[in-house]
């Protein structure tokens, strides 16, 4: 825990009012907080102005889309995209509802089952000593040394030959043994203490039910983080090459195509950029403070 | 630990005898691997064999259709020699892992530093307002929108109403443009997970450590900075750092949908852009899995190098 430094604040007026806590740090000059806070006020803008677009787009009326001069901010907000989107979306081929399911089992399949082997694999990794221990958690970082695309003709070829293209599976399997989760997981493990579960030995319980009534409600902000990365990887798939069928095809493809349409739906388009964005931005904001205890364990150790 | 008890008992036990133990202590330990065993089979599956395939595939021809024909270097001869398009797309490839790579990384340790100053809610909307971007799935196609080629997009909109520039800039389809709005759009996006491991692994420095330094005598934050806060997020500064590299080494979506593929005389492609155009769309896999095979050794070999260079600071 963080202790407190009580500092005399009668010499320090430039301190800014939002840092007038009882805590501060020590050495900080005035000229020093005007320069970083001013270069993180216009980084902030800059960072924030494209989704602030995002979002006024999307409440715009149409004349407003194509006005000239182009505005950021919207004057007449409405909620006719949604309206158009949701009529696009009622006249699809396939009917709607039948992407949002797909998605969800594609979403849900992926992250329970990600969460499940990473968090089974972790813990041997984080509190067993056997051999190849080293050999395979090394292998683990390496893995995400590079990016998918570097396996994704074989990847195709191995599914293929497992013949679960063109099923949910072809989607699901892969991201159970995504590198990352594995990672976060057995260094957020490594730090509960060897006590937890030496005591629950001794009291003659198996690894198995040591792991998953002791070690896993103890690792929640671990696994609600794998499950909120896993979701925005999952929510952002439009099931590329590997579903063919209509019928199986995920949210995001459906929407990706309403985008697609160009200027006639620029209205709708703006609201599916809107939804895109949101899904994923609101599921973090939820489960931010989760998140961020997870990532103070992040660090490698050599 | 295996390795270990080995280096202990040196030439005291026999090759034999060292094997007995190994096989002792994989028969002791079988629940562990019984949990190992669901992640990594798929693992396996998915991730190392293919590489090994791939890098098999890099020396053969391939279409999928018929049987691959070994053909020995000739597919990176090609590309090395004849495929001018692939040294361009090399080239922006490093350009992006030189300068947006490093820029990204420094943003994310400064935003992080700043951010670490504020408190409760604030902080909470800072860190939302820098990560948002790399979480907002293709968003960024909004940036089309601000570099709409004629005078209705919203950056030519407001460089022609200060008069800075007097007619619109085709910014998309401009050569010398391309790459470097690409890159600003790429450090837009690359606030990501290494972003929050630094605000995290800020957070769990102990004070009594800058109160020590104080004492030592640490005039200012830039000096806590170097010789206290950097030092102590080591770790993370490592995480941080394959994080940032792999994700500059991969640039290829912005690319795709701001500036197209193939892109005005191919100012915006990168080597994954050129293996999507081959891999997916010239069904030449052979062709394709060489150009994978060199990206693999050349992130894991930034990686590599510059893990070896992290572990230095402070020392």
């Amino acid at each position: 825990m963080r202790k407190r430094v009580i500092v005399d604040y009668s010499d320090r007026k430039w301190v800014p009012f939002w840092m007038r806590a009882k805590e501060t740090r020590l050495n900080r000059s005035k000229a020093g907080n005007g320069l970083l806070f001013g270069l993180m006020f216009i980084c902030g803008i800059f960072m924030a102005l494209p989704l602030v677009m995002v979002v006024n787009n999307a409440l715009k009326p149409l004349d407003e889309l194509f006005q000239y001069p182009p505005k950021i901010f919207v004057r007449n907000p409405t909620m006719e995209n949604f309206t158009d989107l949701f009529v696009l979306m009622s006249d699809t081929w396939v009917p709607f509802s039948r992407y949002i399911i797909n998605t969800i089992i594609i979403t849900l399949g992926g992250m329970v089952g990600h969460v499940l082997c990473a968090s089974l694999a972790a813990y041997p990794l984080a509190k067993h000593r056997f051999p190849g221990r080293d050999l395979l958690f090394n292998m683990v970082i390496l893995s995400m040394m590079f990016s998918w695309t570097v396996t994704q003709i074989p990847q195709y070829l191995i599914i293929s030959l497992m013949g679960i293209n063109n099923t949910y599976l072809a989607l699901i399997l892969p991201a159970w043994s995504f590198g990352m989760g594995l990672y976060l997981m057995k260094q957020f493990m490594e730090q509960l203490p060897d006590s937890l579960m030496e005591s629950a030995k001794i009291d003659g319980a198996g690894e198995f039910s040591i792991f998953w009534r002791i070690v896993m409600p103890n690792v929640k902000p671990a696994w609600l983080t794998l499950a909120i990365f896993q979701f925005q990887y999952m929510w952002g798939n439009t099931g590329g090459t590997f579903l063919r069928d209509e019928e199986l095809k995920p949210l995001q493809f459906a929407l990706q195509q309403i985008v697609q349409g160009g200027a006639a739906r620029a209205g709708a388009g703006a609201a599916v950029t809107f939804v895109i964005a949101a899904v994923p931005i609101t599921f973090f904001l939820v489960a931010q403070s989760n998140i961020m205890e997870t990532m103070t364990t992040s660090g490698m150790k050599e | 630990m295996a390795n270990k008890r080995k280096k202990v008992s040196g030439d005291a036990i026999t090759i034999a005898k060292m094997q007995s133990t190994l096989r002792y202590q994989i028969r002791k330990n079988r629940v562990s691997y019984v949990m190992l065993a669901p992640y990594f089979i798929l693992f396996f599956l998915f991730t190392v064999l293919p590489v090994l395939t791939s890098i098999f595939f890099s020396f053969t021809d391939f279409n999928v259709l018929e049987m691959p024909e070994f053909v020995g270097w000739k597919n990176y001869i090609k590309l090395l020699l004849e495929d001018d398009i692939f040294l361009v797309s090399l080239k922006n490839t490093l350009l992006f892992a030189v300068i947006t790579g490093p820029i990204s990384y420094m943003l994310c340790l400064l935003f992080a530093w700043i951010i670490n100053e504020f408190k409760g809610k604030l902080r909470a909307f800072l860190t939302l307002i820098f990560y948002a971007p790399s979480i907002s799935g293709n968003a960024y196609v909004v940036w089309n929108l601000i570099l709409t080629g004629d005078r209705y997009g919203y950056l030519n909109g407001l460089l022609l109403k200060y008069e800075i520039i007097n007619e619109a800039i085709l910014w998309m389809r401009t050569e010398k443009y391309i790459l470097p709005v690409l890159m600003i759009v790429q450090l837009w996006l690359s606030l990501g997970t290494g972003f929050l491991a630094f605000i995290a692994g800020l957070q769990t420095i102990d004070n009594t450590l800058y109160e020590a330094a104080a004492i030592d005598g640490v005039k200012n934050r830039w000096q806590e900075l170097w010789f206290v806060t950097l030092p102590a997020m080591k770790p993370q500064l490592m995480f941080g750092a394959v994080m940032q590299i792999t994700q500059s080494f991969a640039v290829a979506d912005i690319s795709i949908n701001l500036a197209g593929n193939p892109s005005v005389n191919y100012a915006g492609a990168t080597v994954v852009t050129h293996l999507l155009d081959y891999g997916g769309t010239r069904f030449e896999m052979g062709y394709a899995s060489a150009i994978a095979t060199i990206l693999f050794l050349l992130m894991v070999g930034t990686n590599k190098i510059v893990q070896k260079a992290l572990r230095r600071v402070g020392e």
